[in-house]
């Protein structure tokens, strides 16, 4: 049903991103790939493409994401369009030093299998600039401790989707405390049974409704992180 | 069969309460498998739906929500899914027995946790092996009919009740509508209702189970009866929402509140009425009580039951808003 006949080399930048916007919208990979290198020939950054192109557009899906307009079939397509368009950009922003907007370790809790939201968040997040260590389903404490070791992120992402699994959480967050590292990073929970209160009771720090609002979370407290750190110095 | 023989003489039944939850309360630890219980602590699996039956329930359901080889794969279990099924299903089947009125035994089914091709990996065919493995595990263990449960996707609920009629049971096939008044893939109650039409043969009830909160469900309830003015409903809600209290989960819902919601599940055209996660025997006691107190009233609208159970706990899209329109669709 796409209209092929859109001449995405032929239009200008500010209705390329436009259109781009749109196409990551509708979950058109294709499209998206294509449209990512016409802006690196016309010498944009790679930097600049994925904020202005890719992060903005993926915000939008996120918007109509948490309204109850898109729903997850939509935006697992958007996502893998932005997945196309950010594997061409990756290479590219190692090799500039492009800032990074954080990292987090990421995986959904053991006992559950469930990895749709948590995809969609991890994608979602790398949408926004920053840097996401999956560490797929089935998590056990020991595997997020060693990954929080070994990558050193500022936040940490769990996700359960069974009432039966999501007391999980409290188990490594408890860990955390044990290990005196819990002050050291930033702990977002989700997936379909959670709500605030249970997420404050197991000591997260937030809980995310939705991938949008996990992204607009996690940035939220990344300035907040980014002032303390400006004002303790 | 058992489930229409009593929809024919009762106006309404009642469902058991949660599993999952109960085991916890039992000794089950985060992130352990329930269905690994039914052969490790047989005893207590029995003494879950020995208290449901005392407390009122004319349908049990067996311990087998995450039995199928695909959820039973990260607890090493997944060669033992017809075991793990028909002991399920046994031990249900030797507590429904033993009991002194007509019991229902149904085979919990829930979803495989994996996403349908194209967006996932799996087929619906090989969706239908992997359901069919599980139901032929709880049909000789003595289930009456197939519940397959917490259903998002249209595929997934097709491929179960096509496992179903090969393994030659009843089905009944309930969704979790948790977002927005829509399951996690977009599907509305009023689709749900209108897609089960299609399956041969006809599911013998269709419904909604777990969710976000009684409102919420009764909502979906009213949308399904509405499109489905025949069909056999089912509503099987959550007990308030979960809270952590001292190292335990509890859910928020009182017994009175579940009573509440029982007899507005029934006005709303509910006949078959039950509850979900947090739903312990003592709030099924209560939903009994009420019901066997109640005389089916008027339909209620969505301000009556968020009056009496609370606000929705995830509202639909405000009026009128719609997907974006583009270039590319517009054609410009």
């Amino acid at each position: 049903m796409a209209e092929d006949n859109i001449d995405l080399a032929a239009l200008p930048d500010d209705d390329l991103v436009g259109q781009m916007h749109d196409d990551l919208y509708d979950g058109l990979k294709d499209e998206i790939e294509i449209s990512v290198r016409i802006l690196l020939d016309r010498g944009w950054t790679p930097y600049k493409v994925l904020t202005v192109a890719l992060v903005e557009g993926m915000r939008i899906v996120g918007v109509d994401f948490r309204d109850g307009i898109l729903f997850v079939p939509e935006v697992l397509l958007s996502a893998n369009a932005m997945k196309a368009g950010m594997a061409i950009l990756k290479p590219l922003l190692a090799e500039t030093g492009a800032p990074k907007t954080g990292k987090m370790v990421i995986g959904t809790v053991k006992g559950d299998i469930h990895d749709i939201g948590k995809n969609l968040v991890a994608m979602m997040m790398e949408g926004a600039g920053f840097e996401v260590v999956d560490l797929g389903v089935n998590t056990d404490v020991e595997r997020y401790l060693a990954a929080i070791a070994e990558h050193q992120p500022d936040i940490l992402g769990m996700s359960a989707l069974l009432t039966t699994t999501m007391p999980y959480m409290k188990v490594v967050i408890e860990a955390l405390k044990g290990k005196g590292i819990r002050d050291d990073i930033v702990v977002l929970v989700g997936g379909a049974p959670l709500n605030e209160e249970f997420a404050m009771s197991v000591g997260a720090d937030a809980y995310c409704r939705d991938a949008a609002v996990a992204v607009e979370t996690a940035k939220s407290f990344m300035a907040r992180r980014s002032n303390s750190h400006a004002a303790a110095v | 069969m058992m489930l229409d023989r009593l929809l024919k003489t009762r106006d309404w039944l009642l469902a058991d309460g949660a599993t999952g939850t109960n085991l916890f309360a039992m000794g089950l630890s985060a992130g352990e498998a329930p269905e690994l219980w039914n052969a490790q602590h047989p005893d207590r699996v029995r003494r879950l739906h020995q208290d449901f039956v005392q407390a009122g329930a004319d349908i049990i359901l067996t311990n087998s929500f995450g039995g199928t080889s695909r959820r039973l794969m990260l607890h090493n279990a997944h060669t033992r899914v017809g075991a793990l099924n028909k002991l399920a299903a046994d031990h249900a089947r030797a507590v429904a027995d033993a009991a002194d009125r007509p019991i229902v035994v149904a085979g919990s089914v829930g979803p495989t946790g994996d996403l349908f091709a194209p967006l996932g990996a799996l087929t619906e065919a090989a969706a239908v092996e992997v359901f069919v493995e599980q139901m032929e595990g709880l049909k000789s263990g003595g289930a009456d009919v197939l519940w397959i449960e917490t259903m998002s996707a249209l595929e997934e609920m097709r491929a179960a009740a096509t496992a179903a009629a090969r393994v030659g049971l009843p089905a009944v096939i309930t969704a979790s509508f948790d977002t927005a008044g829509r399951t996690m893939m977009g599907i509305t109650p009023e689709r749900m209702a209108e897609a089960t039409t299609a399956l041969a043969p006809a599911p013998h009830g269709i419904g909604c189970n777990c969710g976000v909160g009684a409102s919420d469900l009764l909502v979906s309830v009213l949308a399904i009866t509405a499109t489905r003015p025949d069909a056999v409903v089912v509503a099987k809600a959550n007990c308030g929402i979960p809270q952590v209290r001292g190292g335990s989960v509890e859910y928020s819902g009182t017994p009175e509140l579940m009573a509440d919601y029982a007899r507005l599940a029934c006005d709303s055209g509910a006949r078959i009425i039950g509850g979900c996660c947090g739903t312990t025997a003592t709030h099924l006691r209560a939903m009994r009580q009420a019901l066997d107190a109640h005389r089916r009233g008027a339909r209620p609208d969505a301000a009556k039951l968020v009056e009496k159970l609370g606000a929705l706990a995830s509202p639909p899209a405000r009026e009128g808003a719609v997907r974006r329109s583009n270039r590319r669709r517009e054609g410009v």
